[in-house]
């Protein structure tokens, strides 16, 4: 037991397995509507968590995270076409697989790139990819989009499922389920790829590309390799979200969805996956709050469905104003000076940097 | 992740058990349930609640947008008078804003969340598109769907819970294109078609009548809204009619475009496109006033199948006093008698199930007995255990400032090769009752 | 016959994405930020125009506060948002006006409404006749190009042949010594973003006239002006009239022949060629950084 307390790596690995079970039974409680809820989140958070890294840890600033959401969408949605099935496993690795190939071939580009020219690029990717669907109506299907059929739940894991919680698994609790377990290993992968040596390599990168370069450290593969893992996050998002859905479509995936996902990263703090999750929690459950609340002030059903994107936007220049490191990377080295009240400078660069040990 | 951070995510996940514990709802309490009969959802004694989705913002809201509010207004008529069987009608709107996408969310809120009774009208071809599997397997009743795709209709044993209303496109293409057979049999014809199966079953339709006079075909993503390339290609082909399969804002752009490329050729424009109220105004705004507002449509054709604003019709003078005792802002719009006409059929629906509604008991009562029940509509419905498909025919009409004349008798006919024959079953002389409530009998 | 009409529809349009681009230059050029925001500035100048118009008052009292608006719009931005952001960190900048896209799209959709609504043009909407043959060229397209040519070469007398436009080039070229010099920096900067944003009011009124407007009608001038900027070289206002104008071609020729669907990603395809080929864009005169 100590030995597995001891390592970093164990250590989370057993933290993620209790999370895991802990998610089970609690989504099994929860009720149907509750339960997309929660797998919505869930898609979300591993979409922010792929582009927290990316632009948090790595430096490079990808505006167009939607269109790989959508090529993961899109890859789920065609192996679900006209009544064909596949197991869950199959349908999420090609997910990751087919949008990873296409980050690649992006990464490649951008990796060359500085600054404002990335954000560009990602811009015109994260146009471009959605009218693709619309023009090639009939492997796409257009406008309208591809429908997607529910998944059933496989009778061994609902067996499985039943013999845990005693209840039977509907299929929005089984995609809740699929979604959070989802969620907590890639968060387990992201967490262990930025403490590891790579990790500290996209930080180098990030922080001094001149002596990144002078210590050995190759600027193209380091920026590739991140971008392409990014990707991937937000590629297998998208087969979620199609799956929960039950929709691929253009309109899903928008202009304003790479840039909503970019303020809830930063909103939650660059290059945390607290902040990531914070902020797709955020992104899910702040219309509703705000729709109501707008409401309640007397505006129309479609003025108050518009203030939750001015609140978002709002509270992003405001973080990005005062508060940089947005809300974890300031809370959390705040808490840290409460409860260490010995000066440190490691906390001076924390706040800075945003990041957590 | 040091020990301090192990024993913070236990110690998380504990407490988020318990506030799982306070938020969470456990299994829907609100389900209603099922008596003995059958499913009770969105039922209680006083009240019945209907959901339904709808375009209020977004490329297809001019017009469309309007819809909701006819319902509405027939629902508080209704409940004015005390409701259906003792039973008040709720009405809640969502706004998808034509995209699939939220569609799919905004009938989970309604379905799940709200516990809705029955969704009523939801608009769209591409947006219900993506709903209708998700309603039929949750078994809602998916009623009269505001959207001409055969979809909603053609297979009941996979859609049982669904069912059309409007004329679908493809009789309505078959209409026009013996229309154009028999009166334009020269006319080099160009189609006008949105992407997806408003323009695809209007095609398939017209082909079947006028497939060798057809010159060239465009296409248009509903969103996009330059469509200067789609009309050149139909002025390069030296079409002299158009038939428009499209919603209503490209209506008022391909009027304005071919207008700016100097194309006047004879255009016919579905039903759901051609109100010419809408179109005139946004084409005077363009125009500055150039184009009148009510001239805009002159000269063009469409088809009809309920009457609509202006016409002498028992119908139009029940909706105008329905608009008048509980209408919002604005007047009466043929959008929004659309909107009523739906309204009206399903409270005639909510009559004939009688006290003991469940869902399985409406959608047995419309599938058996609604063609029988007095109606605005021009030809009967054809429901029934093979088909869910709404409104059996129309008749072609002549747009001549913001009314229509009238240019053929009321033609019916079904999906497939069926034929075209004139309407014996003189359903639209059928008046409604006087106090504009149904009074159908309860079905046994 | 369709070639030329194409060719000629990508030219007027070209100009509008001229326009758009040379603001972004223009705030590229002072404050070293790409102005993500510029496209739902102009839309929200054009629906005061709207406004205006629709109350009664002619087109050009509208064309006008429009344009005032853009003046006051940009300043107001620079005064009070931008001024305060943390340049040495490069993305803080882009999330600023991103985060200001997503702002000024929800007001206008609180403030205006998200139904797409027609603004009226300025000239005559039918093509010209020449020969027996319709032109797609209107009086309103030779509107759109003499306006977007006179803009830019008032501009261009302003900063060549004034103190005021000697200040601004001077703060664009070096801040500290300009300040230094005595220059009144911080003026500088406000009028660069007022420009700017006059600027592209008036692209957002030109792609308005004779078309439907609603609060997402000039997102995709955005991506298509920032390729039109980088084309050219962000730091060359000559460069972001070629630029435009080469984009408003090439993207018709992609639309009339190839689909609407494609236009986007010809774009990108564009920019990534000339990223990766000259990253300094066309006319640029800066060294990239090679590392």
């Amino acid at each position: 037991m100590r030995r597995i307390v001891s390592s970093p790596m164990l250590r989370r690995g057993l933290a993620a397995i209790a999370l895991l079970i802990v998610s089970v039974f609690l989504i099994d409680m929860l009720s149907d509507y509750r339960q997309s809820q929660v797998s919505s989140v869930a898609y979300l958070a591993i979409a922010a968590g792929g582009l927290s890294v990316l632009i948090g840890l790595n430096g490079q600033l990808s505006l167009g995270h939607g269109a790989f959401m959508a090529i993961g969408a899109y890859t789920v949605a065609k192996m679900l076409q006209d009544g064909k099935e596949a197991p869950m496993l199959v349908l999420l690795v090609a997910a990751v697989i087919v949008t990873a190939l296409v980050g690649a071939i992006v990464a490649v580009a951008a990796a060359r790139l500085q600054g404002p020219y990335v954000a560009g690029a990602t811009l015109a990717l994260a146009v471009a990819v959605p009218a693709l669907a619309v023009h090639f109506r009939d492997a796409l299907g257009g406008e309208p989009g591809l429908r997607v059929s529910s998944p059933d739940v496989p009778t061994s894991i609902d067996d499985a499922l039943f013999f845990l919680t005693g209840t039977e698994t509907g299929t929005s609790q089984w995609l809740a389920t699929v979604s959070v377990a989802c969620l907590v290993v890639t968060f387990l992968l992201l967490r262990n790829l930025s403490q590891s040596r790579v990790g500290r390599q996209w930080r180098a990168v990030r922080d001094d590309p001149v002596a990144a370069q002078l210590a050995g450290i190759n600027l193209g593969r380091s920026r590739i390799v991140c971008f392409i893992v990014s990707a991937a996050c937000a590629g297998l998002a998208g087969g979620l979200m199609a799956m929960v859905t039950r929709v691929a479509a253009p309109s899903g995936f928008t202009l304003i969805l790479s840039l909503t996902l970019l303020m809830a990263v930063v909103l939650g703090g660059l290059g945390t996956l607290t902040g990531a999750l914070i902020g797709a929690a955020l992104l899910t459950l702040l219309p509703t709050y705000v729709t109501n609340a707008g409401s309640s002030l007397g505006l129309s059903d479609l003025q108050s469905a518009e203030l939750a994107p001015l609140v978002l936007g709002l509270t992003t220049i405001a973080v990005v104003l005062l508060a940089p490191a947005g809300l974890v990377g300031s809370i959390a080295p705040a808490l840290r000076r409460l409860r260490t009240p010995s000066t440190d400078t490691s906390v001076t660069t924390t706040i800075t940097r945003g990041e957590q040990s | 992740m040091s020990r301090n951070h192990l024993r913070a995510a236990l110690a998380a996940s504990t407490a988020a058990v318990v506030l799982a514990g306070c938020g969470a709802g456990g299994r829907d309490a609100s389900s209603g349930g099922d008596s003995e009969g059958g499913d009770t959802t969105g039922v209680t004694d006083t009240t019945i609640s209907v959901g339904t989705h709808q375009p209020l913002t977004g490329v297809a809201a001019p017009g469309y947008s309007e819809i909701n509010t006819g319902m509405k207004a027939y629902f508080d008529y209704v409940n004015e008078a005390g409701g259906i069987h003792g039973r008040k009608l709720e009405l809640t709107v969502k706004d998808d804003g034509y995209n699939p996408t939220n569609t799919s969310k905004v009938v989970d809120e309604l379905v799940l969340k709200d516990n809705v009774f029955a969704i009523l009208g939801g608009l769209g071809t591409p947006t219900h598109t993506a709903v209708v599997d998700f309603l039929n397997k949750e078994e809602v009743p998916d009623l009269f769907v505001s959207s001409g795709a055969q979809l909603w209709g053609n297979d009941p044993e996979a859609r049982p819970w669904t069912f059309g209303w409007q004329p679908d496109y493809e009789i309505e293409g078959k209409i026009m294109g013996q229309w154009i057979k028999e009166n334009k049999p020269n006319a080099k014809v160009g189609l006008f078609l949105q992407g997806d199966e408003l323009g695809g079953d209007g095609e398939k339709g017209l082909r079947q009548y006028v497939d060798d006079q057809i010159v060239e075909r465009v296409e248009y993503a509903s969103g996009n809204t330059d469509i200067g390339p789609q009309i050149s290609k139909l002025k390069a082909s030296g079409a002299d009619l158009v038939v428009g399969f499209n919603t209503p804002s490209y209506t008022a752009l391909s009027q304005l475009t071919s207008m700016k490329l100097g194309y006047d050729p004879t255009w016919i424009y579905t039903n759901v496109g051609s109100d010419p109220k809408l179109a005139g105004e946004l084409l005077s705004t363009f125009s500055k006033g150039k184009v009148k507002g009510g001239g805009a449509l002159d000269g063009a054709m469409t088809t009809e199948y309920i009457p609509g604003v202006g016409e002498e019709s028992p119908w139009v003078d029940l909706w105008e006093k329905v608009w008048k005792e509980q209408g919002g802002k604005g007047e009466l719009t043929n959008y929004r008698v659309y909107g009523m006409s739906q309204a009206y059929l399903f409270a005639s629906a909510l009559q004939a199930s009688g006290k003991d509604l469940t869902r399985e008991r409406i959608v047995d009562v419309i599938e058996k007995d609604a063609k029988n029940w007095p109606g605005p509509n021009l030809a009967p419905f054809r429901y029934s255990a093979d088909s869910h498909l709404g409104i059996s025919g129309m008749r072609m009409a002549e747009i001549k400032g913001l009314k229509t004349t009238p240019l053929t008798d009321v033609l019916v006919t079904d999906i497939g090769d069926a034929e075209i024959t004139k309407d014996e079953t003189d359903v639209a002389a059928v008046a409604p009752p006087k106090d504009g409530l149904p009074d159908v009998e309860v079905l046994k | 016959m369709q070639l030329i009409n194409t060719l000629l529809g990508g030219f007027s349009v070209g100009m509008i994405y001229a326009a758009f681009a040379l603001a972004l230059v223009l705030i590229w050029q002072s404050t070293r930020i790409v102005n993500f925001a510029q496209a739902p500035m102009a839309m929200i100048t054009t629906f005061i125009a709207l406004k205006v118009i629709e109350s009664g008052a002619s087109y050009w009292i509208g064309f006008t506060v429009a344009l005032v608006a853009g003046l006051v719009l940009g300043a107001l931005v620079e005064r009070l948002v931008i001024r305060y952001v943390d340049h040495d960190n490069h993305i803080n900048p882009v999330i600023l006006t991103l985060g200001l896209f997503i702002v000024l799209h929800a007001l206008a959709a609180i403030v205006f409404g998200s139904s797409f609504r027609s603004f009226p043009a300025a000239f005559d909407l039918t093509g010209i006749k020449v020969g027996g043959e319709t032109l797609a060229l209107t009086p309103f397209s030779i509107f759109t190009i003499l306006v977007v040519v006179a803009v830019m070469a008032a501009l261009r007398l302003l900063f060549m042949k004034t103190d005021l436009g000697l200040t601004m080039r001077a703060t664009a070229f070096n801040r500290e010594v300009a300040s230094v010099l005595g220059v009144k920096v911080n003026r500088a900067l406000t009028l660069g973003w007022a420009l700017a944003a006059l600027v592209g009011s008036l692209s957002g009124l030109l792609i308005a006239g004779g078309g439907l407007v609603h609060p997402a009608y000039m997102d995709g001038v955005v991506v298509y002006g920032f390729v039109a900027a980088v084309l050219g070289g962000l730091d060359s206002p000559a460069g972001a009239v070629v630029g435009g104008l080469v984009m408003g071609i090439v993207l018709a020729l992609v639309s009339g022949y190839l689909g609407s669907g494609l236009v986007p990603l010809a774009a990108l395809i564009v920019l990534v060629v000339v990223l990766l080929v000259r990253p300094g864009g066309l006319f640029s005169t800066t060294k990239e950084r090679t590392v």
